[in-house]
């Protein structure tokens, strides 16, 4: 009986169109945040910080931008990895050549960069669909990789091939502990979340989602396929720029273009249907089940006394294996689940 | 010239294995409208069973024929590849029987997974060699038109035959067999072909059983010429563009996307790619493919579909 919306009546068009129009909700949400915001840093251990927190936040930064794609807008995209490393290097060339370059402008550009590659690639998306998209996009990750390792413009002429900053601060305060990192990204997070929550329940996110569920339709309707599909290509590669420079800035500092690899790429869209397509939650939950899905069998295959290679290998399998049982148990994602949750809360504790 | 023809050559030769394995792509495609991104998993699973079977019949039978150890090392791969085929139907294309494509992209990508960490369990990860005996000496041809003559290998000669025969053999199976028709069926509807009569498991054990063996025949080859070892399974991701270069749905349209990215392959790399540095062959297939892709959203041989409302 604590959770139900009887009784919660909307007498203004404010209220009528919140996000979260039920009391609990937003008791919940700003209790997180809160969480997050004070209690998270106070005790969590250093460990916890670089090896699950900040990888968490930034990949579902970079998840959400993806579900925006492929969740509602139907367009998938195996480049990701590819936008991540635009915006990461995007950002870098900025905050290298501009002197007294402030980080937080540095990271957006970064991201302006990623959508305006985002937006090129996406033009085939106005001609092909479905598998031949997801194809054409892995021109984008291939065409990256490349151009990062070769053209040596791109990583300031370094020697090495990769590159690093140091030295991060806003207006004057240093990014340097794990927990400061960790504030920065979550800043980072909670913006875009709201952003991309209030996208996808304007306009423009109802023509994504009409574009999704039948394009021809949509078409007749009166919405424009090439606006609908490029700005979701555009607002994805954003984000997704975005968390590239997050995370070549903060959780790397130093790297090399095989840190955006296809991998990356895979592992980010496997988040997303882990997680739920078309859901902000469910990029969170996606998220931090992939993050710490491997940790969790690393350690467990290690303490079960497997050598390190076998260990490697059984976690490849076990990971294979989990993809496929989510997609066979439960299609919509993590997200549903969480869904499913709340409708038994609202009957609780009768049944009907 | 002779420059220029033994890279053309080149080119072709690895175009053909490019398109060996875009066939088994295709084929997937074709009979079960399933964007198998675990094809090149799969050829480096047969190419692992092959390989070490090959060493292990001799020790286990007490036999010194090389060619009957292969035999027995083929037969027992391709059972292998037929388990897969039927472990792979049971256990997940036939619990997401009317999902999307991206779903079963994705659970591609799951197997795809399972494989790569399975076989190299299973059979280990060093490099392994396969050697079935095709000839590996050079052959020297026009050497009285050009200075040394072009060089040739001579394996790659009967890796296009070979190939050349299962596209053959496959497009006929798919065209004028009741299997080959009750595959294509399944591809264009499932549900309708359910309804007919034609059993759905039944056609994706067997389709991906074909593919398994197509796999294998470029497992096999690639593993004679390079070893056998886990970068074969990157191959994948150069058969894509073949793929979608040559149609989703037609067989010899893979072939000849892999020979057309073959050759363009190399000859950039070699005449273009000093200019920019370098290591272009990466993203030229796909680059070319997006632009084509432009012109032909269907592929160079696909066929067009037409959307009505």
């Amino acid at each position: 009986m604590l959770y139900r919306e009887n009784g919660q009546f909307k007498t203004s068009y404010r209220a009528d169109q919140q996000v979260f129009p039920i009391l609990q909700d937003r008791v919940a949400i700003w209790g997180l945040i809160l969480l997050a915001i004070v209690a998270v840093p106070m005790v969590a251990p250093e460990y916890l910080f670089r090896a699950i927190l900040i990888p968490f936040l930034i990949l579902s930064l970079a998840a959400l931008g993806l579900n925006i794609l492929v969740g509602y807008c139907g367009q998938i995209s195996l480049g990701t990895g590819g936008f991540m490393a635009v915006g990461a290097y995007a950002a870098y060339n900025f905050f290298v050549r501009i002197d007294g370059m402030p980080v937080v402008v540095a990271i957006l550009m970064g991201g302006v960069c990623a959508t305006v590659v985002g937006v090129l690639f996406g033009i085939p998306s106005l001609r092909i669909k479905g598998l031949y998209l997801a194809v054409a996009t892995l021109a984008a990750q291939f065409f990256t990789d490349w151009a990062f390792l070769r053209i040596k413009w791109f990583t300031n002429n370094s020697s090495s091939g990769s590159v690093n900053v140091a030295g991060l601060n806003v207006l004057g305060f240093p990014i340097e502990t794990p927990a400061q990192k960790y504030l920065f990204c979550l800043a980072f997070v909670i913006v875009f979340a709201v952003i991309a929550k209030n996208l996808v329940r304007s306009h423009i996110g109802r023509s994504w989602m009409a574009m999704r569920d039948m394009d021809v339709a949509a078409a007749v309707i009166g919405i424009r396929p090439v606006y609908a599909k490029l700005t979701a290509f555009a607002v994805s590669s954003f984000f997704v720029g975005v968390a590239g420079a997050l995370w070549g800035f903060v959780h790397l500092g130093s790297w090399e273009p095989a840190a955006f690899n296809i991998d990356r790429s895979f592992q980010l869209l496997f988040m997303v249907i882990i997680g739920g397509l078309g859901s902000i939650m469910g990029s969170f939950f996606g998220a931090a089940f992939i993050v710490i899905l491997p940790i969790v069998l690393d350690n467990l295959t290690v303490a079960l006394g497997f050598d390190t290679a076998l260990a490697a290998h059984l976690t490849y399998m076990v990971f294979g294996a989990l993809i496929v049982f989510f997609l066979i148990v439960e299609p919509h994602g993590l997200a549903r689940l969480w869904s499913t949750a709340k409708e038994k809360l609202r009957l609780w504790p009768f049944p009907h | 010239m002779g420059f220029f023809l033994e890279t053309l050559i080149g080119g072709l030769m690895s175009g053909m294995l490019y398109g060996l394995v875009a066939i088994g792509f295709v084929l997937i495609f074709k009979a079960s409208g399933v964007f198998n991104f675990a094809q090149g998993a799969m050829v480096l699973f047969a190419a692992l069973a092959m390989a070490r079977f090959s060493e292990w019949a001799p020790k286990l039978l007490g036999l010194d024929s090389k060619l009957i150890a292969n035999l027995i090392a083929f037969v027992a791969a391709m059972a292998v590849m037929v388990l897969v085929a039927w472990l792979i139907e049971k256990l997940v294309l036939g619990k997401l029987v009317n999902q999307e494509g991206i779903t079963l992209l994705m659970a591609t990508l799951g197997i795809t997974y399972f494989l790569d960490g399975f076989g190299q369990t299973i059979f280990g990860s060093d490099i392994y060699k396969i050697d079935v005996g095709l000839p590996k000496d050079p052959l020297f041809l026009l050497e009285s038109t050009f200075q040394g003559g072009i060089l040739v290998n001579k394996e790659d000669l009967y890796a296009a035959v070979i190939a050349a025969a299962l596209v053959v053999a496959l497009s006929i199976f798919f065209q004028y067999t009741a299997t080959g028709r009750a595959l294509r069926a399944v591809a264009d509807d499932h549900q309708a072909a359910q309804s007919i009569g034609i059993p759905l498991s039944r056609v994706w054990v067997i389709v991906w059983s074909v593919a398994g063996f197509v796999a294998l025949v470029a497992g096999i080859i690639w593993g004679s010429k390079l070893g056998v070892q886990f970068s074969l399974s990157v191959l994948a991701l150069k058969a894509l563009p073949v793929v979608i270069l040559g149609g989703l749905t037609s067989v010899p349209g893979a072939i000849i996307g892999g020979l057309l990215l073959g050759v363009g392959e190399k000859l950039s790399e070699v005449f273009i790619g000093p200019m920019v540095g370098g290591g272009i062959e990466i993203w030229f297939g796909y680059v070319v493919v997006l632009l084509v892709l432009l012109v032909r959203p269907q592929g160079l041989f696909g066929e067009k579909i037409i959307d009505r409302v």
